[in-house]
């Protein structure tokens, strides 16, 4: 039905383990505690350039903090994150933003400017940073609205699209600039089985054709499957499994066994530390 | 209350003392990179000023006619009731013009600016715009404190003519008093230089003011809906009580 977007028998497909020495993010030591929470502990990661790596893990584990970190949204406790060579907690605001003008990153909450139509998002970061004619912008952006299908809709206010329609403009709006690297934040959260197929050969165009390098969170894994290079799994504050998704659908872990095949039970709790179930409900011995 | 609380609460205050200068400081030095944006500027100068002008007209009106009102029949025991339009005049202008206008501004204004600002917060508005290298406070917060600067003093003259209007409406029309006693003394005896601009002056340091305490409740407010109530209500409170010192300040400083 759908074909299959990431083929792991293709020679540019078959970074099971990112080169070390082409890594375009590189992450040595992170530590996070956040509300006496240990989000990160002491963990290490390569993000492969010029690949797709989808980073997975069960709810509240740090998916979105670690893409904080890398963008410099939020500073680590300990370690150091260094994006394009460039060490991220020695960054000004100035460098910040020059290191942000080439990253595209797609919101969880799409988090489009309500006061501007869809177009203009759209064409918010052309006119912020370059002086181009009119007539390009509006073809630039009616490109990128193309591509996410949606370009009947530029005229749109925020207000009047759904989840799934909010999503696709802010993927045109992150895309808007050509990014080095692009961050995508829950993308397929909200869309219909065709956006899905739609955004998922996007993202993947985009890596194969300009040479994207691409970190995607997200939860379904049928979809993750068709287009990630390499995934990594987070749980309890490690990295506790990467590998392919082909070879991490295997199971051969616990933590993938588990996590992929949904199941409650395993190293990773289904319920947040509470008390005891009985005694919170009166049951226990001598609770009466 | 025990010492060590009072400790905190006045530690707390003074944090949040030194977070507005900061912030302040923030703000001047984005103002440079948002005459960039000129446009949002004047977006914004439409927004507070001039969709504020039906409730600032409205209540200088009737500020200037129960002002009217109330001192002609003070005056009448004196037998001076045509020092009327000088009194109110002065009253308007040096006080009651910027103080007014400055909490109606505070009301409809200020708390729209927090707003505005926090639910950009609570929608990641402002982060997106930090990620799209654009630095929200030269974007956002520069121009509405630019605006709350512009559009205060033009507030305030607005409000001092419907105010005098208001008063010539009761003191003339309806009580009898001349008309040209009325605004002979006051021009006459009223200084454009002493009393008109120096309303004018302390109506730019209100309007600074209030845009200050609005966007940084706005900007710092916990991006929750009760976050955004609260913040809402301090952008008021707040307001006022610094309104109100500053013009003491601004007044012993300006006779």
């Amino acid at each position: 039905m759908n074909p299959r977007v990431n083929d792991p028998t293709r020679s540019n497909q078959d970074a099971r383990t990112p080169a070390a020495g082409n890594a375009c993010v590189r992450i040595r030591g992170l530590r996070t505690v956040l509300n006496g929470k240990t989000i990160f502990d002491d963990v290490d990661l390569d993000i492969a350039r010029g690949k797709i790596t989808a980073i997975m893990g069960p709810s509240g584990t740090g998916k979105t903090t670690l893409l904080r970190h890398i963008t410099g949204q939020l500073a680590a406790d300990c370690g150091d994150i260094e994006v394009d060579g460039r060490h991220v907690a020695g960054l000004n605001r100035t460098q910040l933003f020059d290191l942000r003008e080439r990253i595209g990153y797609l919101f969880q909450n799409s988090a489009l400017l309500t006061d501007f139509s869809v177009f203009e998002n759209v064409a918010f970061p052309l006119r912020q940073h370059l002086r181009l004619p009119e007539e390009i912008i509006r073809n630039i952006v009616l490109t990128r609205l193309q591509s996410v299908g949606l370009r009947g809709a530029a005229h749109l206010m925020p207000s009047e699209l759904s989840g799934g329609m909010a999503r696709r403009v802010a993927l045109a709006r992150a895309i808007v600039r050509d990014p080095d690297l692009m961050i995508y934040d829950e993308p397929f959260v909200g869309l219909d089985p065709i956006a899905l197929n739609q955004i998922l050969t996007l993202i993947r165009t985009l890596n194969d054709t300009l040479g994207v390098t691409s970190i995607l969170v997200a939860h379904e894994f049928s979809a993750v499957r068709r287009i990630a290079d390499h995934v990594v799994l987070i749980a309890g504050g490690k990295f506790v499994a990467s590998g392919h998704p082909d070879v991490l659908a295997r199971g051969e872990s616990e933590w993938t066994r588990q996590f992929f095949g949904g199941e409650a039970d395993g190293p990773v709790p289904f319920q947040y530390p509470a008390r005891d179930y009985a005694a919170e409900l009166g049951f226990a011995a001598g609770a009466r | 209350m025990n010492a060590p609380r009072r400790n905190m609460m006045l530690a707390d205050a003074l944090a949040q003392v030194g977070a507005v200068g900061l912030f302040m400081f923030s703000i001047l030095a984005a103002v440079p990179k948002s005459l960039r944006h000129y446009r949002e500027t004047v977006r914004q100068v439409w927004f507070v000023g001039a969709m504020s002008l039906v409730i600032i007209m409205t209540c200088g009106l009737f500020v200037g006619m129960v002002l009217s009102l109330q001192l002609y029949y003070v005056l009448t025991n004196f037998g001076g009731t045509a020092a009327l339009g000088t009194v109110v005049a002065l009253s308007m202008f040096r006080e009651l013009g910027p103080v007014v206008t400055a909490l109606l501004f505070a009301g409809r204004a200020g708390t729209s600016m927090t707003a505005e600002i926090g639910l950009m917060r609570a929608t990641d508005q402002l982060s997106a715009m930090e990620m799209m290298a654009v630095d929200p406070m030269s974007y956002v917060v520069a121009p509405r404190f630019l605006a709350g600067i512009l559009a205060m003093p033009l507030l305030v003259c607005i409000f001092n003519a419907l105010g005098l209007l208001g008063a010539h409406l009761v003191g003339v029309s309806w009580l009898g008093l001349d008309n040209g006693t009325f605004w002979g003394n006051m021009t006459s005896t009223v200084e454009v230089w002493s009393d008109l601009l120096n309303g004018v002056w302390k109506s730019a340091a209100f309007g600074a003011v209030i845009a200050l305490i609005a966007t940084f409740q706005g900007y710092t407010t916990p991006p929750t809906s009760e976050g955004v109530a609260y913040a809402t209500t301090r952008t008021v409170v707040s307001s006022a009580i610094v309104v109100l010192a500053l013009d003491f300040v601004m007044t012993a400083f300006l006779m």
